[in-house]
C-alpha cells in the first residue's frame, strides 16, 4: 500500500508537467480549433533560452520568467506572421495544423543548429536527490515543486479565464468569434494572447521537466505526446478536463512502470488515446461538436 | 483544367500524345541513367524511387482520401521487419516483398478503424500515437529487431552481367513504375472517385451511397500496403536494420515529400519525393539545418502554393499553352 501511495505521488509530480502542456494545447484548440503540433518545440526552444540565460550567470528568479516571455513571444509571432496571412488565403484547418507542423522543424532544426546536439545539464535551483519525507513516503525536492509550480500555474490561469475581463474576452472569443468581433473585442489580439499563454505555460513545464530529463533539442518530444494524451483524455475543448487527464496520465505512467514493466511506460499513454478516442472521443469534460453537410 | 468530351477520353491514362512523348523520354532517360558510371546518382535515383512509392501511397490517403496520418514510420518498420525475417527465413524476394505489404496493410486496416469515428487533428494524433509506439516496441523487443544490435538483411543478388547497385536500380525503377500504374489507375476507378468524395464532404458521400468504413479502411490498407513495400526496399538498399531508423522524422519526411509534392497529385508525389531526397544533399555538411528547410518549405507551400510543385507546375504549363497571348 506505501508502496502503491509513493507511485501515486511520483505519478502526481509528472502529471502535474502533463497537466501544463496540455492545459496549453487546450487552451490553442478551444480558441482556434489548431492542434499545435510545434507545442514541444516551442518549450524546447524557450528551455534553451533558459539554459543560455543561466551560463551567462543570470539568476534564476529573473533568466525563467525572462524563458518564458521568450516562448511567448515567439508564439505570438507565430500567430501573426504565418497564421493570420495563411487565414487571409483562406487555409483549411488541416492546412493550419499543417503550417504548425512546420513551425516545429523550423524550431527543431533551428535549435540543433544554434545549441548542437549533445545533452545538458541545466542548473536548477531544485534537486531531485535532496529527498523529503512525510511518514515513510519520499519525494524529492524538484518532485515536489514541480508539483506546487503545476498546481499554481493551472490556478491563476484558472483565475485569469473565469475571473477577468480578459478570460471573459477569451471566452467569448472562442465560443463565437464574429459575434466576439461585433460586439468590439480585439479577436485578433486575443487569439495571440492565448497562443502566447500557452507557449508560455509549455516553455514553464520544459524548465521543469529539463532537470529531470537530459536537455537536448528532442527533450520534449516525449512529455508533449503525453500532454496531448492528456489533453485528448480530458476533451481538447475543456481547460479543467486538461489538468485532469494531465494528472491520471500522469499517475497511470507511473503506476504501469511500477507493476507491469517500465519498458513499456512510454507506450501506455498511446494506448489510452487511442482507447479514448475509440470509446468516448470528445474525452472525459469535454463537449462534442455536431458537424452538419 | 483539361476539357474532355467523352467517359472513354475521360477515363484514359494518357490523353495527349505530347504527354505520352514527354513520359517515354523521362523513363528512358531513366534507363540509360546507369550506363553513365556516376555511382552517386544510380544511389540517389533509387533511394528516390524507393520513396516515390510510399509518398505516393500516402498521397492516396492524405491528399485524395484527406485522411491525416503521422504514422508512416510505423509502417515503413513493419514492411521493412516483416521483409528481414521472411528474407532470413529464406522465403523468396518477390513473396517476401508481397508480405511485407500485406502486413503493412492489415495494420493500416487497423490503424484505419479508429479513422471511421475520428476525424483531422483526432485522427493525426491517433497515427502519430501508433508510429511512435511502433519504434518503442522495436527498442524494446529483441526477438523482433534484434534490439539495439540491428538485424541485417541480405542484399538483392545481381542479375544479367550487371552489378548489383544496377540491378536493385532497374528493380526498384520498375516497381515504382508499376506502382505509379496502379496509383493512376485506382485514382479514375470507382474507389478513386469514392476517396475525393470522403475528402470532400464525407457525410454527403455517405448519403450519395459510397461505403464510408469500406473505403476509408481500402484507403489506410492501400496507402499501408504501399509503405510497407517502401519499407523492405529500404532495408535491401541499406542492408541492415536497426529501430533508429524509423523514428518520428522518417513520418514527418514522407508528409513533407507529400505536402510539397502537392496533394492529390501522384506527379506530384514523384516530384516530392525527389525533393525531400535530394535537397538535404546540397546541405552537404549542414544536416542540422535539414529539418529548417523543410518546415521553411511547408509555410511557403501552404500559404502561397497550395496544390504544391504539381500546382505550380500545372499553371506554368497553362501559361505556355498559347504563350504570348494571355
Amino acid at each position: 500500500m506505501r508502496q502503491f501511495m509513493q507511485y501515486v505521488i511520483s505519478g502526481l509530480a509528472t502529471g502535474s508537467i502533463y497537466a501544463l502542456v496540455a492545459l496549453g494545447l487546450a487552451l490553442i484548440y478551444r480558441s482556434t480549433r489548431i492542434l499545435n503540433f510545434a507545442h514541444g518545440d516551442m518549450a524546447t526552444t524557450g528551455t534553451f533560452v533558459a539554459f543560455s540565460l543561466l551560463g551567462m550567470n543570470l539568476a534564476p528568479i529573473i533568466s525563467f520568467p525572462l524563458a518564458i516571455l521568450s516562448g511567448s513571444l515567439l508564439a505570438m509571432l507565430f500567430y501573426f506572421a504565418i497564421l493570420v496571412p495563411a487565414q487571409r488565403r483562406n487555409a483549411t484547418p488541416l492546412g493550419q495544423i499543417i503550417l504548425t507542423v512546420g513551425l516545429g522543424l523550423i524550431l527543431q532544426g533551428l535549435i540543433s543548429y544554434l545549441w548542437g546536439t549533445d545533452t545538458k545539464t541545466l542548473d536548477f535551483p531544485l534537486s531531485d536527490t535532496k529527498l523529503w519525507r512525510f511518514q515513510g513516503l519520499v519525494i524529492s525536492e524538484l518532485g515536489l515543486g514541480t508539483f506546487v509550480i503545476g498546481l499554481l500555474g493551472s490556478g491563476l490561469l484558472y483565475l485569469l479565464v473565469q475571473k477577468t475581463r480578459l478570460g471573459i474576452a477569451m471566452r467569448a472569443t472562442s465560443e463565437n468569434l464574429t459575434a466576439a468581433q461585433t460586439l468590439g473585442i480585439p479577436t485578433r489580439m486575443i487569439l495571440s494572447l492565448s497562443w502566447g499563454l500557452a507557449a508560455g505555460l509549455s516553455v514553464l513545464a520544459g524548465v521543469f521537466l529539463a532537470p529531470a530529463l537530459l536537455l537536448d533539442p528532442f527533450f520534449m518530444l516525449e512529455p508533449f505526446l503525453k500532454g496531448f494524451a492528456a489533453a485528448i483524455l480530458g476533451g481538447l475543448n475543456s481547460l479543467p478536463g486538461a489538468i485532469l487527464g494531465g494528472l491520471i496520465i500522469g499517475v497511470a505512467e507511473s503506476l504501469a512502470g511500477g507493476y507491469i514493466t517500465i519498458a513499456f511506460k512510454n507506450t501506455l499513454a498511446f494506448l489510452i488515446i487511442i482507447v479514448i478516442l475509440m470509446v468516448r472521443h470528445e474525452g472525459l469534460l469535454g463537449t462534442e461538436f455536431k458537424e452538419r453537410v | 483544367m483539361d476539357l474532355t468530351e467523352s467517359y472513354r477520353e475521360e477515363m484514359r491514362l494518357i490523353r495527349k500524345p505530347w504527354t505520352g512523348a514527354g513520359i517515354g523520354m523521362i523513363v528512358l532517360a531513366l534507363l540509360v541513367i546507369p550506363w553513365l558510371k556516376m555511382d552517386y546518382l544510380v544511389y540517389m535515383a533509387t533511394v528516390v524511387f524507393i520513396y516515390a512509392i510510399g509518398i505516393q501511397g500516402q498521397n492516396i490517403l492524405i491528399g485524395y482520401t484527406g485522411q491525416i496520418s503521422f504514422g508512416q514510420a510505423g509502417f515503413l518498420a513493419i514492411g521493412a521487419y516483416t521483409f528481414g525475417h521472411a528474407s532470413a527465413l529464406g522465403i523468396p524476394l518477390p513473396l517476401g516483398l508481397l508480405a511485407a505489404g500485406a502486413m503493412a496493410g492489415i495494420f493500416g486496416v487497423i490503424v484505419g478503424f479508429p479513422s471511421l469515428r475520428l476525424k483531422g487533428p483526432y485522427l493525426a494524433i491517433a497515427t502519430m500515437g501508433f508510429g511512435i509506439a511502433i519504434y518503442q516496441i522495436l527498442l524494446n523487443s529483441e526477438v523482433i529487431s534484434g534490439g539495439r544490435m540491428g538485424m541485417t538483411v541480405k542484399k538483392m543478388p545481381a542479375l544479367f552481367g550487371m552489378t548489383q547497385q544496377v540491378t536493385f536500380y532497374y528493380f526498384t525503377l520498375l516497381l515504382a513504375l508499376i506502382f505509379t500504374l496502379i496509383s493512376y489507375n485506382t485514382i479514375s476507378s470507382y474507389a478513386g472517385r469514392a476517396f475525393i468524395a470522403i475528402r470532400d464532404n464525407d457525410i454527403a458521400a455517405e448519403a450519395m451511397g459510397v461505403n464510408l468504413a469500406r473505403y476509408k479502411l481500402l484507403s489506410f490498407g492501400m496507402s499501408s500496403f504501399y509503405l510497407g513495400v517502401q519499407g523492405a526496399l529500404f532495408s535491401l538498399l541499406i542492408g541492415f536494420l536497426e529501430p533508429n531508423l524509423f523514428t518520428f522524422m522518417e513520418s514527418v519526411t514522407i508528409f513533407v515529400g507529400v505536402i510539397i509534392g502537392g496533394l492529390a497529385s501522384i506527379g506530384g508525389s514523384i516530384m516530392g519525393a525527389a525533393f525531400v531526397i535530394l535537397v538535404p544533399q546540397l546541405l552537404g555538411a549542414m544536416k542540422e539545418l535539414v529539418p529548417v528547410i523543410f518546415g521553411v518549405t511547408i509555410l511557403v507551400i501552404l500559404i502561397f502554393e497550395p496544390h504544391g510543385i504539381a500546382g505550380r507546375w500545372l499553371k506554368i504549363r497553362l501559361y505556355f499553352r498559347n504563350w504570348p497571348f494571355r
